[in-house]
């Protein structure tokens, strides 16, 4: 049985009997599996302190400890999963990836600051990022600021902007008339297109930037929403009326609640649309956010500071999402979530 | 009549008075009413049976106030009916539940539209009870049965205490067993609420199985072909000889009594 096939059983089988205290066949295979992993920490460690670096970067001791007492952690915490069944339970999920995350940052290391196998100032060790994120985090922390609060107006504006034009475009007639034409000429171009005319027409590239992003935003916020109302069940109106219900009822207590798993899926893609603006505009024109921080970085050639900005940015990215499907879980519980996020 | 004793009596009289009506299909009109005569008298059960797609639906909608008729008028205890009201409640043969509401909400929805929720709130339960249903008040329509999820929507309609139920198909796609019980259970409420009841079937049996009074359309446009008095007393049988003499009399109606 191999130590990978041993982590996704089920706990019901084998480990069944490992969960319930007792030395077991698949309790020691776990525990292997851990001792692995924490070697691989433990190489990583190694690695970052036997050979010299062959460049000028810092906090490799540090880096090097906090792997060791990493890798240390995860065989001491296999050897009790043997014996006391909650800590493997938790064990179990995490280790392969703890395994693999020891590797890579062996071979990431190796391959960088020890043998210089991948060209020199482009890849900086795992210990270049550490010094960053250990040195640079003021910085860093105000970037990301910047770009949450951005980010945060400008898809606020979008969102809410789109989801009114998309209900009254499902639900006048006239507004329909006149917004749809203009509609289908704007929506579909790229906003970084306006982005030369918005920095000089708003006030600041800031107001420019909220704008940009509110535009992409709006535009899928809109079409989606617009569907949805368009393609409610014509019989729930009819349930509705014939029990009493005003016109506004019918928008706020019909139509929109019955829209909103298509309003979700285009607040989805406008939040995935806007990330792009917003990075952009904060490396054309925004002084601030993690946009400029990669600019900046660039223009220094810190290319660790740089990975250090990517990490950054892909976590508050995916915070965002995360943040989303929340909402969305929390006004849609009704639905069986075919997704979990 | 055994069944008109035990009723309150609140419901109205429903006056169909020469309704026509036409469809328009991309410019050509298509008639599916032709001058339809017909008055249902306060808390009577009224079926309507005729061959598919003859219009019988269509004049529940008119009958609702869902659309305005193309010629004549209906009324209801004399006042002209100009669009939908609550006291005319329409069970549809699709439960229609809102998916993102759950079972008290939707129940409540009527009450919720008419502001009534606060003063009249109470009475969500005890519709619910009366419909057998208590204890689902938290239920989600997708956690509910095809027959559980369509008593939903007769509580939905009941608790707004109507004049008319106006009842299209609502049995017709629950399961056989299902529809026997309910069959009973909706004469039952009618009976103790005393509303004047339309049914629009397809089932001959359910038709004198629940009503008063049968009426049978010929095909489209629809023209009333024959309108027969049915004051049996409840609860009737299905291998009852008069029944089973009424139904070949209205197979014979609908061309079907060659058939078996």
């Amino acid at each position: 049985m191999s130590i990978l096939t041993s982590t996704d059983a089920p706990p019901t089988d084998r480990a069944g009997r490992a969960l319930s205290g007792g030395l077991s066949w698949g309790g020691l295979s776990r525990a292997t599996l851990a001792v692995a992993a924490g070697g691989a920490w433990l190489l990583f460690a190694f690695i970052t302190l036997h050979w010299p670096d062959l460049g000028d970067w810092g906090r490799g001791e540090e880096t090097a400890l906090a792997a060791a007492l990493f890798g240390a952690a995860i065989i001491l915490a296999g050897a009790i999963g043997v014996f006391h069944a909650p800590v493997a339970a938790r064990l179990r999920r995490s280790t392969p990836w703890f395994l693999a995350l020891g590797v890579f940052f062996s071979v990431w290391q190796a391959t960088t600051a020890k043998f210089a196998v991948l060209p020199h100032p482009f890849f900086p060790p795992p210990h270049a990022l550490v010094e960053v994120f250990c040195d640079d985090w003021s910085k860093l922390a105000i970037s990301v600021a910047a770009s949450i609060k951005l980010e945060l107006f400008g898809f606020a504006a979008g969102a809410g902007a789109g989801f009114v034009i998309g209900v009254l475009l499902g639900w006048s007639r006239a507004f329909g008339y006149w917004v749809h034409p203009v509609m289908r000429l704007v929506g579909p171009m790229p906003s970084i297109a306006w982005l030369p005319i918005a920095f000089f027409a708003f006030p600041s590239s800031w107001s420019a930037s909220i704008f940009l992003i509110g535009l992409t935003t709006a535009f899928p916020v809109a079409v989606l929403t617009w569907s949805g109302v368009a393609s409610v069940n014509s019989a729930y109106y009819d349930v509705a009326r014939t029990l009493g219900a005003s016109p506004a009822f019918l928008v706020f207590k019909v139509a929109i609640p019955a829209a909103l798993p298509h309003v979700f899926v285009g607040l989805f893609m406008g939040l995935g649309a806007s990330f792009a603006v917003l990075v952009t505009a904060e490396m054309m024109g925004v002084k601030a956010g993690l946009g400029f921080y990669l600019q900046w970085a660039q223009g220094w050639a810190a290319y660790a500071n740089m990975y250090a900005a990517l990490l950054v940015m892909s976590l508050m990215c995916s915070g965002f999402v995360t943040l989303l499907f929340r909402v969305r879980d929390r006004l849609l519980s009704y639905q069986k979530a075919e997704v979990q996020w | 009549m055994v069944a008109h004793a035990l009723k309150s009596s609140t419901g109205v009289e429903i006056d169909i008075r020469g309704v026509s009506h036409r469809f328009d299909l991309e410019g050509a009109p298509l008639p599916v009413l032709n001058r339809i005569n017909l008055t249902a008298s306060p808390g009577e059960f009224v079926a309507l049976l005729g061959p598919s797609g003859c219009g019988k639906s269509t004049l529940l909608r008119l009958v609702a106030g869902l659309e305005p008729p193309s010629e004549g008028e209906i009324s209801a205890d004399g006042v002209k009916i100009s669009g939908p009201h609550p006291s005319r409640v329409v069970v549809f043969q699709d439960p229609t539940l809102f998916p993102w509401r759950n079972v008290r909400d939707n129940v409540a929805l009527g009450l919720e539209a008419q502001g009534l929720l606060k003063t009249r709130g109470v009475r969500i339960e005890e519709t619910l009870r009366l419909v057998g249903l208590d204890g689902f008040a938290k239920a989600y329509p997708h956690q509910l049965s095809g027959g559980m999820a369509q008593r939903v929507s007769l509580a939905r309609a009941l608790v707004n205490d109507p004049d008319v139920l106006i009842l299209d198909e609502p049995l017709g796609k629950l399961d056989s067993l299902t529809r026997l019980t309910m069959q009973g259970e909706i004469v039952n409420l009618w009976r103790r609420a005393g509303f004047t009841a339309l049914l629009v079937t397809h089932d001959i049996e359910e038709a004198l199985l629940m009503a008063t009074r049968v009426i049978v359309f010929s095909e489209r446009p629809a023209t009333v072909k024959a309108d027969i008095a049915w004051d049996k007393p409840y609860p009737r049988h299905r291998d009852d000889r008069d029944l089973v003499a009424r139904r070949r009399e209205i197979l014979g109606l609908l061309g079907l009594d060659a058939s078996w």
